[in-house]
């Protein structure tokens, strides 16, 4: 046993240095991405005329469900899971699109400011529930998804309200050069703002740790409930935000909620994110999303019997994941 | 080595790489029936690997393995229990929610024989209709034991068996295994206690690097030469260290740093006092269960105290979260690095989570900061970081330099340490003694909870032992012997200072007895030397 001593995680270099340990790092989410671009080859070369249309679409149908996504991997990462991710979109959805209807512009960032702070409350409320009550996560949040599905029925019986136009204008369309969608920017500056500081303060070491190993967190002096709730909070957060950008990318709210949480839970465990926690981050889910959506576009290509795509989707993610804790067993092996 | 037709067990040229790691270089072991083989190797020296190996976790890369002299290598667990190899590991191996009559079914394990091994090792009356979680560690390390003597396997491998057992209980598991000796089975016994070693073992193979480096008969003073082979090179360094002797008289008017004062906490912990004084290495000793993991949870805060008053630097203080003691300066080291790492995470981040939570605040992270303050103890502490990524990589002995790591990174002033040495190599062991030395020396104050009753006088100024929820004895460090140690641990009546020799009759009467219970004297006669190898040398006796 020899004791070679030095500095670790020497990332303080050049900036490629740094972007080359970060891919070191993140050797999945990189993976991930290759993938990306293979599909996308494939995606011209299956339709020629795939283009910027095809980017745009991809682009809007993709920004729910990518943040969706982020929502799921923090609270994952944190060693939990929340089934109500779904129906807490539908209601700050509803909630917004109900109270921009008629509106002038200028309240429409105040609607857009409270339906931000609805999600912290909705993230709160089901944080504390799970740590005050003991009772599992899953329990929690698959009971509170009934409760937030209720609520967004309440606000409004059938798909209706409206979006302001300068949040429609955010996501909808291209910035400069057509080649960059708009919606793109949009997810790219929204996910930055809140989990760059998130993962850069003592908060996101917090947040791995209790994911990681709750009782080696706790005997280390971290305030083990508070951070759980600070996680279902932050998973609140984006979840408002995935229903904002579903309420801008559609023009109204719709009480029902969509596919997301399943879907959300599936691109976390695509993405890298430990579904027993502590491990991965928010970039490998939202290239996770890409590519399932991807996915199902090329299957419509294809002409593939759309009931026939979600059994191929299921089955690719089987094997993506399959290939990808191989990969995993080999290098802890080597 | 002269006899090779009847060995039971031979294993030759046994390589394993993992990757670029050479985990075995060339290891060979060669086992005669009716002998307890001692295997053994610093931490890395590849003991785990070839055990592993044997029992069919792992295939080796290259070699050869032969039972009774037909090659064969097992491709998994089950394999190998077929072929007569079972194996009890470090950690309890039984299925938490199954009660034990259950888990017997799922090894295919005959109830009576097991009951009969259970009586043998001392705890017969055991339930075995209980949930195997709510059964003490200790007991199920012995279930694990009495399962593996049930189905009477021709080689019984003993990975650290009794790491984790208290005193009594070691006594009941030697003296089973003293028993096994000259019959057609034969046992590989795995340990860090020589004088485990030195009671039952006929033979030992030395693994260093990966490679066996000597077979050793135990005869009276063999320890060394096993010692020697061991470390190869680096022997010297350690005895050297194995003399410096814990001293330092404090200064009469100085004030405890830490005060218990009649702490008590349910049945376990009934009444316990004691100062803690900066500047000193304060030992606890205590057989298992005797209250001294009650009282640790108190002091680090995990747990309330039913009655009794806590004292930091002569203020009252009363812990609602370990957050609440690390701000009071009490920081915590626990055996099992599981309790205390981040397995999956960096030794980075591992570092800096109390150090940050220390702060308190979920603020932003000062990177700077930081990283000057995890270098600086991965320096200090000697931490091999190559494998800094995952902790979880990280040899046994590095995994526990983090844990102490993280918090001399932050400053410590005081540092409860509940068997920080548990399971770990003899050169990871001295310099964790060097550097609670050296804390001690700059002003902090250590509490040592440690089951090696030598590490009292290695590493402390004085001692203090608990018995039954209760100190029933402090002992200054140059009285604090073994026998002096293990008499007050057994709480037996000493009016004085008890002589050497009479303490030396306790361990002695302790393999007296496996003599006698053994029952082929032709056991006892092919190892003449076992009496004298029974007597334990006092360690501090070592050159």
């Amino acid at each position: 046993m020899s004791t070679a001593v030095g500095p670790i995680e020497d990332a303080r270099g050049r900036p490629a240095d740094a972007l080359v340990q970060w891919a070191r790092r993140n050797g999945w989410s990189v993976s991930l991405l290759g993938f990306f671009a293979l599909l996308l080859v494939f995606t011209k070369l299956i339709q020629p005329n795939y283009g910027v249309a095809g980017i745009q679409g991809l682009a809007i149908s993709v920004l729910p469900l990518a943040l969706a996504a982020a929502a799921q991997a923090v609270v994952v990462i944190s060693g939990g899971l929340d089934l109500s991710i779904g129906s807490m979109m539908a209601l700050t959805s509803v909630v917004a699109a109900v109270l921009m209807k008629g509106q002038p512009e200028e309240f429409g960032i105040a609607v857009v400011i409270g339906v931000l702070l609805l999600g912290l409350v909705l993230g709160a409320i089901n944080g504390s529930l799970v740590v005050v009550t003991r009772v599992p996560d899953i329990i929690v949040t698959l009971a509170m998804g009934f409760v937030w599905a209720g609520c967004a029925l309440l606000v409004i019986k059938t798909p209706g309200g409206a979006a302001t136009k300068w949040l429609k204008d955010l996501v909808l369309g291209s910035l400069g050069v057509e080649w960059i969608p708009k919606a793109a920017i949009a997810l790219i500056i929204v996910v930055a703002i809140v989990w760059i500081p998130v993962r850069r303060s003592n908060l996101g070491l917090s947040i791995y740790a209790i994911g990681s190993n709750r009782l080696a967190a706790f005997r280390s002096g971290v305030p083990v409930g508070r951070t759980k709730i600070a996680a279902y909070v932050l998973t609140g957060l984006f979840s408002a935000l995935a229903g904002l950008s579903l309420t801008a990318s559609t023009g109204i709210g719709t009480p029902v909620p969509g596919p997301y949480t399943l879907l959300s839970v599936a691109a976390v465990v695509l993405g890298g994110v430990s579904l027993a926690g502590g491990r991965g981050g928010v970039f490998g889910p939202i290239v996770a999303v890409l590519i399932l959506s991807l996915i199902r576009t090329d299957m419509t290509f294809l002409s593939l019997d759309t009931n026939l795509a979600i059994v191929v989707q299921g089955m690719i993610l089987i094997g993506v994941v399959m290939v990808g804790s191989f990969i995993q067993l080999r290098r802890t092996r080597a | 080595m002269t006899v090779t037709t009847d060995l039971l067990l031979e294993a030759t040229g046994v390589a394993k790489t993992y990757g670029a790691v050479v985990a075995l270089r060339s290891a060979s072991l060669a086992v005669r029936p009716g002998e307890v083989h001692a295997l053994m190797g610093a931490n890395g020296a590849g003991k785990s690997t070839l055990v592993k190996i044997l029992t069919g976790a792992v295939r080796p890369d290259s070699g050869r393995i032969a039972i009774r002299g037909r090659e064969s290598v097992a491709h998994s667990p089950a394999e190998a229990r077929r072929n007569g190899i079972v194996s009890v590991y470090q950690e309890p191996a039984l299925i938490p929610d199954l009660d034990i009559r259950d888990n017997l079914r799922l090894t295919e394990t005959p109830v009576e024989p097991f009951r009969h091994w259970l009586g043998e090792l001392g705890i017969g009356d055991l339930d075995l209709s209980r949930v195997a979680r709510q059964v003490p560690l200790a007991s199920l390390r012995i279930i694990d034991l009495a399962r593996a003597l049930a189905i009477e396997p021709d080689v019984l491998m003993l990975d650290e068996m009794t790491a984790a057992l208290p005193a009594n209980l070691t006594e009941r598991v030697l003296e089973v295994i003293g028993r096994q000796r000259g019959g057609e089975r034969s046992i590989i016994f795995i340990s860090h206690r020589m004088i485990e070693i030195a009671a039952v073992c006929d033979r030992a193979t030395v693994l260093r690097e990966g490679a066996t480096v000597g077979v050793v008969d135990i005869v009276p003073g063999a320890e060394e030469r096993v010692v020697e082979l061991m470390l190869g090179e680096i022997a010297k360094d350690t005895t050297d260290g194995a003399a410096r002797v814990a001293s330092g008289p404090r200064a009469a008017d100085a004030k405890p740093r830490l005060a218990a004062r009649e702490l008590s906490h349910g049945t376990k912990l009934q009444d316990v006092s004691f100062d803690l004084y900066p500047g000193e290495v304060l030992g606890v000793v205590a057989l298992e269960g005797q209250g001294q993991d009650e009282l640790f949870d108190i002091l680090a805060g995990s747990d309330r105290p039913s009655g009794g008053e806590l004292l930091v630097d002569g203020a009252a203080v009363s812990f609602r979260h370990p957050a609440d003691a690390i701000r009071a300066g009490l920081v915590y080291v626990p055996a099992d690095r599981a309790e205390a790492l981040l397995m999956q995470r960096s030794v980075r981040e591992n570092i800096a989570l109390p150090t940050s939570a220390q702060i308190g605040g979920w603020g932003p992270i000062n990177l700077a900061r930081e990283r000057r303050v995890v270098d600086g103890a991965v320096q200090q502490l000697q931490i091999d970081a190559r494998a800094a990524g995952e902790v979880r990589r990280l040899s046994g002995g590095n995994q526990q330099k983090v844990t102490i790591a993280r918090w001399v990174a932050g400053g410590v002033r005081t540092m409860l340490c509940f068997d920080p040495t548990r399971g770990i190599d003899i050169r990871t062991k001295q310099q964790i003694y060097t550097l609670l030395r050296d804390l001690a020396e700059a002003g902090a104050a250590v509490l040592l909870y440690t089951s090696e009753l030598k590490e009292i006088q290695l590493a402390c100024d004085r001692a203090i032992v608990i018995f039954g929820g209760r100190v029933v004895a402090k002992i200054e460090s140059a009285d604090a012997d073994e026998p002096a140690l293990l008499r007050a641990a057994y709480n037996l009546r000493s009016d004085a200072q008890m002589p050497e020799e009479v303490a030396a009759e306790i361990v002695a009467a302790v393999v007296a007895e496996e003599a006698a219970a053994t029952p082929e004297p032709a056991a006892a006669a092919a190892t003449p030397a076992e009496p004298a190898a029974a007597e334990p040398p006092p360690p501090d006796r070592q050159p």
